[in-house]
């Protein structure tokens, strides 16, 4: 190689890259950016396409029919959906408080030393695949579920007027609060490291100031961490809850996999993910379409969750100014 | 080329022989199968040995039925496998032929402390009882009307069904429908239906795992899934009201009461079959081929691989508790993939 192509390869800084090459890379970056939108597009597209014979033999009243039996071929998607949203709705409601606490442990009041194992172990939790979270579900979780967490969930809060009705019933192991006890475990790593992370962008200057002024750690944590990152907050648990409600392996192994709403949430049910990935491959005509319907619904789900987040930040910044 | 070689060949001296001319050939044909997961064991114990035999691989992919069936009309495989045998119209509309390559036997199962196999005895009404979710404890009336002597807990039954669609489940429900007019009524026979009770697991280990893990449930699996997972199988009351235990004799016994020669297409349920020794719910399960072969040798080998199989495979079915076909249902198979079967140019592919 000459010479002169040996330096005509070193970068030069501030080398002007040429009308081309700036052309050649705003395009391509608008095609990546723009293929996002195409691909979201054609799954909303294949997904409506799919599921147009379902609406059309059920009409809307497919959305909020309980029945799901192939031998009639007759279809409605509200047991799936019901599913779907308690056992998020369980695990976000686990998970929420539980990760909090680890993100403040973390930043505000962890020993330097057991930081990096916690965030380590923490994180790997995210790497575990999911059928390894459905397979300890099953064969290590239900039956410690069913010998004593539920009997005694039954025999406490099971007792109690109004609400007791949530907590009765044999106790299967499998069934929508096993799943969403499942789901919190596979939602905690996603919350922690985002929280801890937007839990170390406030300035210390901020939270230095507070503990100068005399103000606890509680207070420190109520009234300058929180606020100061409450978007990042928000996100995550609007991340998390996406999260669960699409999962779909682990929930699978645990929900119980029955088409029919119970009053407690002990029982057995079924989501929009797990009825996919039962009966997907073996569905035809009319129930294959049904099955797409109620992707599309799960689709719309999760939109209507990120929408919702994203209205939610608006107003609070808005407030906040 | 080495294959019509083999095939005229065979009767004379199929061993070292054969072995010999189609490893000479380096045109092993190899094809692939999908479907049902209830014959899985036995069609990969046979694909293992003709492979050794012949030189042709046989892919099998234990999918479910609903996809086997998808996957022969789609002609992304060779064949398809079923444990629901298809309508005439359904064959005709993808020019399919169906044929039955082994028999076997689905049991119930039961979780209950202390019980031994075959303690525990059923017949038809109450197990479609127990599924129709009428009879919610193991002291009920009826229960205890079938085992008088045995001590039955006062507790509650879990019922286990499948969440997948299932062949299994097909030629379960149809029995129970057989049996129990209100299941009939309510829920009838298919590969998925609506459970009136129950939980359900994803495929048949996935009820063996849920019956293992749940005290007080109920299940039903392919037999070779009782056993390898050491589960408590009932003994059921038969057709002609005789108790059996789920063996392999008394599939037989099911399996030779059959009258395949007048069931069009094969198709034939074995549930509840008469005879005092027949175990009540046996199955057959299908092959599914197009009657015309786009690609001759594929065809052929397909065919071979069923036809030695069903001759010589016998044995290796009957350890895993499958009962293999009899001869004079061989015979008969292999006339209709003479008259059905054709090759791109029209002209039968077998023999």
């Amino acid at each position: 190689m000459s010479q002169a192509a040996l330096e005509a390869n070193q970068p030069r800084i501030g080398a002007h890259p040429g009308r081309l090459g700036n052309a050649l890379f705003g395009g391509s970056a608008w095609i990546f950016a723009i293929l996002v939108l195409v691909l979201l597009a054609g799954v909303m597209i294949s997904l409506i396409s799919g599921a147009w014979p379902a609406f059309q033999h059920f009409g809307v009243s497919f959305i909020w029919t309980e029945v799901w039996n192939p031998n009639r071929a007759r279809y409605g998607a509200l047991a799936p959906l019901y599913g779907t949203v308690v056992s998020s709705v369980i695990a976000m409601v686990i998970g929420v408080p539980i990760s909090l606490g680890i993100a403040i442990f973390l930043t505000e009041l962890c020993p330097t030393y057991l930081r990096r194992p916690i965030s380590t172990a923490v994180e790997l939790l995210a790497a575990v695949p999911s059928i390894i979270y459905g397979m300890w579900g099953l064969f290590a979780l239900v039956p410690l579920m069913q010998k004593y967490i539920e009997p005694a969930i039954i025999g406490s809060l099971g007792n109690i007027p109004l609400i007791g009705d949530l907590f009765q019933g044999p106790p299967y192991g499998i069934g929508l609060f096993t799943a969403g006890l499942i789901l919190s475990a596979m939602v905690l790593p996603y919350m922690v490291s985002i929280m801890r992370d937007v839990f170390e962008t406030v300035p210390p200057q901020l939270r230095e100031s507070a503990y100068g002024l005399g103000a606890t750690t509680w207070e420190v944590i109520g009234s300058v961490v929180l606020p100061y990152s409450r978007v990042g907050v928000i996100g995550a648990f609007m991340l998390a809850l996406g999260r669960a409600l699409g999962e779909t392996m682990a929930v699978t192994f645990v929900v119980g996999n029955s088409y029919h709403i119970m009053k407690s949430i002990l029982a057995p049910g079924a989501t929009i993910s797990s009825s996919l990935a039962n009966e997907f491959a073996e569905a035809d005509g009319l129930q294959l379409s049904s099955l797409l319907a109620e992707g599309f619904l799960l689709f719309v789900l999760t939109f209507t969750v990120i929408g919702m987040a994203r209205l939610m930040l608006l107003r609070l910044q808005r407030k906040y100014g | 080329m080495s294959f019509t070689v083999v095939r005229t060949l065979r009767p004379a001296a199929f061993g070292a022989f054969s072995l010999l001319l189609a490893a000479g050939s380096a045109q092993a044909v190899d094809i692939t199968g999908a479907g049902a997961t209830f014959p899985n064991p036995v069609y990969q114990k046979w694909a293992e040995a003709y492979k050794a035999k012949t030189g042709n691989a046989v892919n099998y992919q234990s999918v479910g039925s609903g996809a086997g069936i998808k996957q022969i009309e789609a002609n992304t495989v060779d064949f398809g496998a079923t444990d629901k045998a298809l309508e005439e119209d359904e064959l005709k509309k993808n020019d399919l032929v169906q044929f039955p390559a082994v028999i076997g036997g689905i049991v119930p199962i039961v979780n209950l402390p202390g019980m031994k196999d075959g303690e525990l005895k059923l017949d038809g009404a109450t197990l479609g009882g127990i599924y129709l979710g009428t009879i919610t404890m193991w002291d009920d009336a009826a229960l205890k009307k079938t085992n008088p002597t045995l001590k039955l807990p006062h507790t509650a039954i879990t019922v286990v069904h499948r969440s997948d669609g299932s062949g299994t489940t097909y030629n379960f429900t149809y029995y129970l429908g057989a049996v129990n007019a209100d299941w009939q009524d309510k829920v009838g026979a298919n590969t998925a239906v609506d459970w009136p009770v129950g939980v359900g697991g994803k495929g048949n280990d996935g009820v063996a795992a849920l019956v293992q893990q749940t005290a007080g449930s109920i299940g039903y699996v392919e037999i070779a899934y009782a056993l390898t997972n050491k589960l408590t199988y009932t003994d059921m009351m038969n057709h002609d009201g005789v108790y059996v235990e789920p063996k392999l004799s008394a599939f037989q016994a099911a399996a030779a009461n059959a009258d395949w020669k007048s069931a069009p297409n094969y198709r034939l349920v074995l549930a509840n079959q008469p005879g005092k020794d027949s175990w009540p719910i046996t199955a057959a399960t299908f092959i599914l081929v197009h009657g015309k072969q786009t690609d001759a040798e594929k065809g052929k080998t397909v065919l071979g691989f069923y036809d030695w199989s069903l001759k010589n495979g016998q044995k290796m079915a009957e350890e895993l508790l499958y009962v293999p076909l009899p001869e004079s249902l061989v015979k008969q198979i292999e006339a209709t993939w003479a008259a059905d079967v054709k090759g791109p140019d029209g002209k039968p592919l077998w023999p």
